[in-house]
């Protein structure tokens, strides 16, 4: 078991084009540390010194991570984390 | 009821129990039909309050032009309130939007300028700021930075809300320009300590964000964090779920992001069930379902259904 990344079109050049990847770790910061390892450049994406990047959304479970922990919300195998551009989507 | 016009009869839409989609009688989940409005849609709310301000403010005159970008419902809206108070209107909308919101623009007078479909909304918004920076004498409403946006709903959907349901735990409505959450939240939050105001964000096929750089996003202006108590991202697959069970269990026929909310509004309720918590959750209905039958979205199986809705934008 591992946890399943899926990754934005924009960003598949880090993972040769793959549309989800598996990392592991206890928190978010973690795995984005692990998935780092096999796919350089991935975590600078996606994180700066504040964190998150300001138009990179994180969801756990479809839950943006954001009103969770951010980098410190807990992940455990089977969870399912998602990486999104923000847009202007919806209620237009 | 009687109103002197159309204009008046905005808001006062009805609150209804979801008897069969809520699971206990102390979770309960109530919808707020927003497509008992003038044109069909919660935006009117918006559309009203925006034109509204600009007239207050002095900025439109009698034959004035007003540009905004949006993908449909907000563009309905403005034309419906343009179209009365004598206003010319110009609509800024992804081509990967219905064709029932171009005929619905066309009908009521307005004038349609296509942008590029890879991209959606953001590039919408591009485009339409360009086009403004152009014509200095045009007025865009904006409505992703537009306060009053945010104030209608602090005036009147928060207000009619607990109004009928002073019991109110939860509030959950689709984000999008974000200011029905904002303005309905804010007045919950002040009004109801301890509400949850939960965030149904709709998760769109891969042609939407596919060329956009992590880099050059899009967080509307209105959009604050800390009005939010969550945020969800639902994918077309929940989100058409969702709208058929409404119709199905309810009867109630919805456009797609009410699925997304009541997808929310669901995982809310399973929550407090769980947690055994009483729990009164008020799911927005932001439309009906007529503008969205070409997408195919009520026919066939599920799967068909989602396939033919990919790469288009359905809330």
């Amino acid at each position: 078991m591992a946890i399943e990344v899926r990754i934005p079109t924009i960003l598949r050049t880090y993972t040769d084009g793959a549309k989800q990847v598996e990392g592991h770790g206890s928190t978010l910061g973690e795995l984005l540390i692990d998935l780092d390892r096999k796919h350089g450049g991935l975590r600078e994406r996606l994180v700066d010194d504040g964190g998150l990047r300001r138009f990179v959304n994180v969801y756990l479970n479809d839950e943006d991570v954001r009103f969770l922990a951010g980098l410190d919300t807990p992940v455990k195998d089977g969870d399912t984390v998602t990486v999104l551009p923000a847009v202007a989507g919806g209620g237009m | 009821m009687r109103y002197e016009n159309l204009l008046d009869s905005l808001g006062h839409t009805p609150l209804v129990g979801l008897p069969r989609l809520s699971p206990s009688d102390d979770v309960r989940l109530w919808a707020k039909l927003e497509d008992r409005n003038p044109t069909g849609s919660v935006k009117d709310r918006a559309a009203f309050f925006m034109v509204a301000q600009a007239e207050k403010e002095g900025l439109l005159s009698p034959g004035a032009t007003i540009i905004e970008p949006t993908s449909g419902n907000t563009g309905i809206s403005l034309a419906m309130v343009a179209k009365l108070r004598g206003y010319r209107l110009i609509v800024v909308m992804p081509e990967n939007t219905s064709e029932e919101r171009r005929q619905l623009l066309r009908m009521y007078g307005a004038e349609i300028i296509g942008s590029p479909a890879a991209g959606g909304s953001n590039e919408a918004v591009r485009v339409a700021k360009r086009i403004a920076a152009e014509h200095p004498d045009w007025v865009m409403l904006y409505q992703y930075g537009n306060e009053a946006n945010a104030r209608a709903h602090y005036e009147t959907t928060g207000p009619e809300i607990l109004n009928d349901l002073p019991e109110i735990t939860h509030f959950v409505a689709g984000l999008g320009t974000t200011g029905t959450l904002m303005g309905a939240g804010r007045y919950l939050r002040e009004h109801k300590p301890g509400v949850k105001i939960v965030a149904a964000e709709p998760r769109y096929g891969e042609l939407v964000y596919g060329l956009r750089n992590v880099d050059e996003g899009f967080v509307p202006e209105l959009y604050d964090p800390t009005v939010l108590t969550t945020r969800f991202s639902v994918s077309s697959a929940d989100a058409l779920r969702r709208t058929r069970e409404l119709i199905a269990a309810e009867g109630i026929f919805a456009g797609i992001s009410a699925g997304a909310a009541l997808h929310a509004g669901l995982a809310m309720a399973a929550k407090a069930v769980t947690e055994q918590e009483q729990a009164d959750i008020v799911v927005l209905i932001a439309d009906g379902g007529w503008k969205y039958l070409s997408t195919g979205a009520y026919d066939g199986t599920l799967d068909e259904a989602e396939d033919r809705l990919e790469g288009q934008l359905w809330a």
